[in-house]
């Protein structure tokens, strides 16, 4: 497994402020893996996102994206790398109709014209929105938005995709689209999409192969999805939500029922009833 | 509030003033405005408004549109032809009461002005109602391209004028739901006298304010994101083309003016 991303020693602090957003972090990601990144509100995650993407720059300590450091000089090169779908559908919509968002990353980067078409058109494709090319924002559902978002991202067939929060405002049915979208890219691309989701959504994290606790700017802990949620009291600790199959275990532990111990999802603990009951 | 609205606002449709070029549009419509300036006499008026008459039958839109167009305007109208009306003190005096003096050359000015501002209106309108906001801005980017030689920062300025439109339905939305929580905690938009009405739209246009910037940081921080630094080298997913429909727009206008100009004579 190559490393696509590596901290060693980040500092950050936003300007005028004495506090670190985020203090002393390293951490690896490997080339095709799906890492969620949870933590509560004023963590530190999506700064950390926006560090990956030099949106910001470390105060402190190094980035290397794919082998390259991030700083000033090789800027457009790491963003031609990460691509970044952010959490309001409105404030990243570009272009004044789909096709011509789709389009606006390539333009900046001087794709010429035919190109351009042809990448649309694959990348609206891709999140099912072909039949929409022509459409204003203002005719879109938030969760059109973000799909339209994240074909705008693959047109610049980015290494990296970051996820930061893109699902925190739709409305349960376009968050569940965007994470089955997200699911059926990586298992269509593989190793040569490395996803990035900093999430609140459980569903979203239990998508990822990987994830890692953010508090108060430090990285607690990182582990599988069953690892991390198996541990209802260290998540309340950390102000996260705990998924709902835990607390239905924890809740038939306290009357005496035996549970297993690893993470179930909500199907899989309802499965998991219904065997308990019938070899009863 | 925002839904009456005809001025600036695109009605989609496929006719052969839709198809035409955002660009020979644009040309066209400031055009007029200096044109119609050759008019002298009922001829030149007569004529001119029959030729802004067929412009409007071949967007098939219908003239009603037209005349809801030109109802916002109406009390502008009114108020300079007033001006002429009352202004204009040469020619026969027809009236004169206490200090008002209305004269022949006074009614007829009047009436010019009302005319020759009715028919830019209608022409303007048009433009907007036919092109998309878009196709607009494209065009004028392409007709200010001789600018950039002196510096102008024309590709900036479309993108900006692009990002603009694009947010006008944004804005106009949000409004509404902060009206409408303003109006849930008891604030009254419509009622009152003028000052209480004005001072009701602050609580409105704080937050709108707030938001606005709030928007465009995030919308900046997505446009970096995707690579945006300005700039000519950018390429161009949207490009105007020229049809054969626009060189006959064209003629057809070189002769409106030429037979308008030949109108001055014929009185």
């Amino acid at each position: 497994m190559t490393p696509i991303i590596s901290l060693s020693h980040v500092d950050y602090a936003y300007p005028n402020s004495d506090v670190l957003a985020l203090h002393d972090l390293s951490l690896t990601i490997n080339q095709g893996e799906w890492v969620a990144i949870i933590g509560h509100n004023g963590s530190g995650k999506s700064t950390f996102a926006k560090l990956l993407n030099y949106l910001l720059a470390p105060t402190k300590g190094e980035i290397k994206i794919n082998d390259v450091v991030a700083n000033e000089e090789n800027m457009w090169t790491i963003r031609d790398m990460v691509g970044m779908v952010f959490q309001n559908p409105d404030n990243q919509f570009v272009g004044a109709t789909v096709a011509d968002d789709v389009a606006f990353g390539m333009e900046n980067r001087s794709v010429p014209r035919e190109e351009m078409m042809k990448r649309v058109d694959d990348a609206l494709t891709e999140v099912q929105m072909m039949p929409f090319a022509d459409r204003e924002p203002a005719r879109l559902s938030g969760g059109q938005k973000q799909r339209v978002a994240i074909a705008s991202v693959l047109a610049l067939q980015p290494k990296i995709l970051i996820l930061d929060e893109a699902t925190a405002m739709l409305d349960p049915k376009g968050r569940r689209e965007m994470i089955a979208l997200v699911r059926d890219l990586k298992a269509r691309m593989g190793d040569d999409l490395t996803v990035i989701s900093i999430t609140h959504d459980i569903d979203e994290a239990a998508s990822a192969e990987r994830v890692m606790v953010i508090n108060d700017g430090e990285l607690i802990e990182t582990g599988l999805p069953s690892e991390i949620f198996a541990n209802a009291d260290q998540l309340r600790r950390f102000g996260l939500a705990v998924p709902f199959a835990e607390q239905l275990k924890e809740k038939l532990r306290q009357r005496g029922i035996t549970v297993p111990d690893e993470y179930l999802t909500t199907e899989g603990l309802v499965t998991w009833l219904w065997q308990s009951i019938s070899t009863k | 509030m925002f839904s009456n609205m005809i001025i600036g606002r695109y009605m989609p449709g496929d006719s052969w003033i839709h198809r035409l070029d955002a660009r020979t549009k644009l040309v066209l419509s400031i055009a007029f405005i200096f044109v119609i300036f050759f008019a002298n006499n009922v001829i030149g008026y007569a004529f001119a408004t029959v030729f802004t008459l067929l412009a409007i039958m071949l967007t098939g839109l219908g003239v009603g549109v037209f005349i809801r167009g030109v109802k916002p305007l109406i009390l502008l109208m009114l108020i300079t032809t007033l001006f002429q009306l009352f202004f204009v003190q040469t020619g026969d005096v027809l009236i004169h009461w206490w200090f008002i003096k209305i004269t022949t050359d006074g009614v007829i000015n009047s009436i010019v002005v009302f005319v020759r501002f009715m028919l830019i209106i209608m022409f303007s309108t048009i433009l907007t109602l036919t092109t998309q906001p878009l196709a607009v801005a494209d065009g004028m980017e392409s007709l200010l391209k001789p600018f950039k030689k002196i510096g102008l920062p024309v590709s900036e300025l479309a993108l900006m004028l692009s990002i603009a439109l694009r947010f006008v339905p944004t804005l106009m939305d949000e409004a509404q739901s902060i009206m409408n929580a303003q109006r849930a905690r008891g604030v009254r938009f419509n009622e009152g006298s003028l000052m209480t009405r004005i001072k009701s739209f602050v609580p409105l246009l704080i937050p709108l304010f707030v938001n606005a910037i709030k928007r465009a940081i995030e919308l900046g921080d997505a446009m970096e994101a995707r690579g945006y630094r300005g700039g000519d080298q950018r390429t161009k997913y949207r490009v105007l083309t020229w049809h054969r429909q626009d060189t006959v727009a064209i003629i057809g206008f070189i002769i409106f003016t030429v037979v308008l100009i030949a109108t001055r004579w014929m009185m």
